[in-house]
């Protein structure tokens, strides 16, 4: 028996300190080797930490939302010969453990007997019980049902052979508090809820505060025909081969900034504002700004300078899908020189976007509409889009940016000039 | 007589108007109970517990006569074995009224008013009670109707002279040489056993195909068993047409032959009826079910603010149902959210052996389409059975056969009737077959064939 201690591994890129997001082990737990045993988060991205010996978790470092420097001790692990090891019920606690470990400490040892204590685990919906006739409920409960005016038909049994429990009646009160305040609009509601910002929530909360106070940013807003360019998509989507992905206008605009960053080096580029230094890439990474069930990502298509359209679909396709499940690699959510912003049919007319800091610009598409346009002779309609740009005005003076955009808009007013090559 | 008001008004103090009235009490009600009679009702003082003080006597009696006879294996020997049924009688209402003024002392101690006299409705909100000093007006806001049971009369046996109802046969100081029971359900079963014991010659004239119908034919074998090894003669399928000419025999038609069965007295046990007319009820015109009041399940009759609890409501007519009842209208009436939810309500036959059941039977189950698992388990295997001299009987349990889940306990032998607490506890609680298995059951007592009924339903049992 041997006690090791698994240490907060550098998770690359000079990070220094990285936040705890999810223990996925408590004091008590049996770990194999290679077994996940935490989730640790970066700016980039979240990593979750495997364990590099076979034992039973002693210590814990601290609990969901801590932010732990590399190197820190994470976690304990007593080992032993034999996996599978029987967990003494009573581990004791590590001396001199923060006081953040006791509530880990505390979790049951056993899952099993934990299992209908665990509200999420259960859904509280309206299922019918398992047995036919009255429902199954000691008298206690039965009369704490009735105390509470519940109906114990639609609660759920999580006892054996579909015995009622009190804790499932006290899951279902709390699930029906909620669905009984909806029911009624007009009620006065005066419940209010604190949420501790954690993982990438607090990370974007961050790195806004960050972006908006430290770049004076310049927006401009053009409108773009986007006829000529919807008309070759559509023909583009209805010859493409087989294997190849259905397009949207993002592609384009994606081949297109790498036509018009060509001209304009310094906007495909990172600031660094401690050392005033900007560093102009030849490569363009963009950054796709990507809703997720957690938050804001954004995952990046690297070498946009390099790859067809198609190439460009594919890969947006990919990482989009890597990014909401949560599988997005760090080296795939960071590194952007350029940021794309688009939120599709909800792009509204005009957006202000915030840099993705360090970069220096980002490109926001607004929804496509058909409006009428003089064309010298009479109206016609036309798929209208507009642009809504933010840069750096540190770097890019206005009349620079504007030349960006007029030179966007040309190359997706015209998109043939996207596919000419020099 | 200044009129009364009060919250709550209790008609009838047997035991569901007076657990009715002490639970209101206690939370706080201004309550008054009426009652023509001593406080206790039928049950206690005419029905269940004088019964229980007979029929242990008379087993008693029968125990030393046996011993008298030089047939005890135990080795005891005694001689001249009599009975004093007189003594017998006055050591019963000595225990009715004990019970029977603790009734009332616990009414005063919940500050429960009692008025002695028989009630009449005025309105659904007032009565009036003729008392010893007057008539006495009484309004409430709510109003219990627990007027209970009687027994029913057969129009060509009227109670009197010979023909006793199961309250009078209770207070004989005259043991009947020759006794006729008509009627072969619990109360006719368990007196004319008691009766047989005492001495008495008993024939049992049964109208159906079995006695006691209300329990399976498995549970009743036994006592069947019991009942011809007593000499007690079971005539099924048979009808009493009225007394003889000469009033010294039942004349019983049986498959169409006439016959006299020679009685000196015949006890009519035909069955019960619920007591609803001849205080005004009549006027207020409640809903009915069949000869029963009507009520949901909070004891609600159909007119506001009247409630009805006990044998008036319906079967089972059970004191324990009426208890229920009664605390739970209390609770209702003191403003809490209370409705009928048990899930069974257990009963007993106080024959020899004692038959007792909780739930469903195996048929009963089967005949809803649920597949059951039934595991027996005979006393005949069980140590304190033995030794208590009486093997006879089993115990039953009857579960899901999917989830094991105990859906009916019954059990037929000597002194089961203290399982049903067992019984009902394991149905109320939800038990499975493993819980019941994975409860340890003291050694010896006839309660581990309870454990072992529920292991053999498991195909486990471990003594047979």
């Amino acid at each position: 028996m041997g006690e090791f201690t698994i240490k907060m591994p550098d998770v690359g890129e000079g990070v220094a300190e990285a936040e705890l997001v999810e223990w996925l082990v408590a004091v008590g737990d049996p770990v194999r080797e290679d077994m996940a045993v935490a989730a640790v988060m970066t700016d980039k991205a979240t990593v979750e930490i495997p364990s590099p010996v076979s034992g039973t978790v002693v210590w814990l470092a601290g609990e969901v939302g801590d932010t732990l420097s590399v190197k820190a001790p994470l976690m304990r692990i007593e080992t032993s010969g034999i996996d599978d090891t029987p967990v003494p019920p009573d581990t004791p606690q590590e001396k001199g453990a923060p006081v953040d470990s006791m509530t880990a400490a505390e979790t049951p040892k056993e899952p099993a007997a934990c299992a209908p204590l665990s509200p999420p685990a259960l859904s509280p919906a309206r299922l019918p019980p398992a047995a036919p006739g009255k429902p199954l409920a000691a008298p206690s409960v039965r009369l704490f049902a009735r105390n509470n005016g519940v109906d114990l038909r639609q609660v759920r049994a999580s006892g054996p052979a579909g015995r009622i429990l009190r804790e499932d009646v006290e899951h279902y009160l709390a699930a029906a508090t909620d669905a009984t305040s909806a029911r009624q609009p007009l009620a006065i509601k005066t419940a209010q809820e604190a949420v501790k910002l954690t993982g990438l929530r607090r990370r974007i909360a961050e790195k806004m505060v960050l972006a908006t106070t430290r770049i004076p940013h310049i927006t401009y807003v053009e409108e773009v025909d986007v006829t000529a360019v919807e008309d070759l998509r559509a023909t583009m989507n209805r010859d493409r081969k087989p294997d190849h992905p259905k397009l949207t206008l993002l592609p384009f605009l994606m081949r297109a900034l790498v036509k018009a960053v060509a001209e304009h080096p310094q906007i495909n580029a990172t600031f660094d504002t401690e050392a005033g230094l900007l560093t102009r890439f030849s490569a363009v990474h963009i950054g796709i700004a990507t809703q997720t069930p957690a938050g804001l990502t954004v995952p990046v298509v690297r070498h946009a300078e390099a790859r067809s359209i198609f190439d460009c679909a594919a890969e947006i396709g990919r990482l989009a899908e890597a990014a909401r499940s949560g599988t997005a690699t760090r080296d795939e959510l960071g590194g952007s020189t350029i940021t794309i912003s688009s939120l599709g049919r909800l792009g509204g007319i005009v957006s202000t976007p915030v840099i993705n800091l360090p970069e220096v610009a980002v490109v926001a598409v607004n929804k496509i509409a058909i409006r009428p346009i003089w064309d010298g002779t009479q109206f016609v309609p036309r798929k209208m889009m507009n642009l809504s740009s933010s840069f750096d005005h540190r770097i890019i003076d206005g009349w620079d940016a504007a030349t960006f955009v007029q030179r966007l808009r040309t190359l997706l007013e015209t998109p043939a000039l996207i596919f000419m090559e020099g | 007589m200044k009129d009364i008001t009060c919250t709550l008004l209790v008609i009838g103090a047997g035991p569901g108007g007076y657990v009715c009235a002490i639970r209101a009490g206690q939370l706080g009600i201004d309550t008054v109970i009426v009652d023509a009679g001593r406080p206790g009702g039928t049950c206690l003082t005419v029905g269940c517990i004088p019964s229980k003080a007979l029929i242990h006597a008379a087993g008693e009696f029968d125990a030393l006569k046996r011993m008298a006879s030089g047939k005890s294996d135990l080795g005891i020997r005694a001689a001249n074995a009599t009975i004093d049924l007189g003594i017998t009688t006055a050591w019963k209402d000595g225990i009715v009224a004990r019970l029977s003024s603790g009734v009332s002392s616990l009414l005063h101690k919940a500050r429960v008013k009692i008025i002695h006299g028989k009630a009449r409705f005025r309105d659904g909100k007032t009565v009036e009670v003729e008392t010893e000093t007057g008539l006495q007006i009484i309004r409430a806001e709510s109003v219990v109707i627990a007027t209970g049971s009687e027994p029913v009369e057969l129009a060509a046996l009227p109670f009197g002279g010979p023909v006793l109802s199961s309250a009078q046969a209770l207070s004989l100081t005259q043991l009947p040489n020759r006794l006729v029971v008509v009627g072969g359900g619990y109360i006719g079963l368990e007196l004319g056993t008691a009766f047989a014991k005492l001495g008495s010659q008993v024939t049992v004239v049964e109208a159906m195909a079995q006695v006691l119908p209300a329990y399976d034919r498995e549970l009743v074998q036994p006592v069947m068993r019991r009942v011809s090894e007593r000499g007690i003669k079971v005539m099924t399928t048979s009808k009493a047409i009225g007394l003889s000419p000469r009033g010294d025999a039942l004349v019983v038609e049986e498959r169409g032959e006439r016959q006299e069965l020679p009685a000196d007295r015949i006890l009519v046990t035909v069955g019960r009826q619920p007591q609803v007319t001849g205080f005004g009820l009549e006027d207020l015109d409640l809903d009915r079910a069949g000869p029963f009041l009507q009520i949901d399940d909070r004891c609600r009759t159909s007119m506001r603010g009247v409630y009805a609890i006990g044998d008036v409501t319906g079967e089972p007519m059970l004191a324990h149902r009426a208890m229920a009842q009664g605390e739970m209208v209390a609770e209702i009436v003191a403003g809490r959210n209370r409705g009928w939810d048990s899930r069974c309500i257990p009963s007993i036959c106080f024959t020899d052996p004692e038959i007792i059941s909780a739930g469903l039977s195996p048929d009963d189950a089967r005949s809803q389409g649920i597949e059951v698992k039934v595991g027996h388990f005979p006393f005949a295997a069980n140590g304190r059975a033995m030794t208590m001299d009486d093997e006879d009987g089993f115990v039953r349990v009857v579960a899901r056969a999917d989830s094991h889940l105990v859906l009916g306990l019954q059990a037929v032998g000597a002194g089961v009737s203290e399982l049903t607490a067992a019984f009902a506890l394991a149905i109320e609680m939800g038990a499975r077959l493993e819980d019941i298995a994975g409860t340890i059951h003291a050694h010896p007592t006839r309660s581990e064939a309870v454990h072992e009924a529920a292991l053999r339903a498991m195909g486990q049992a471990l003594h047979l």
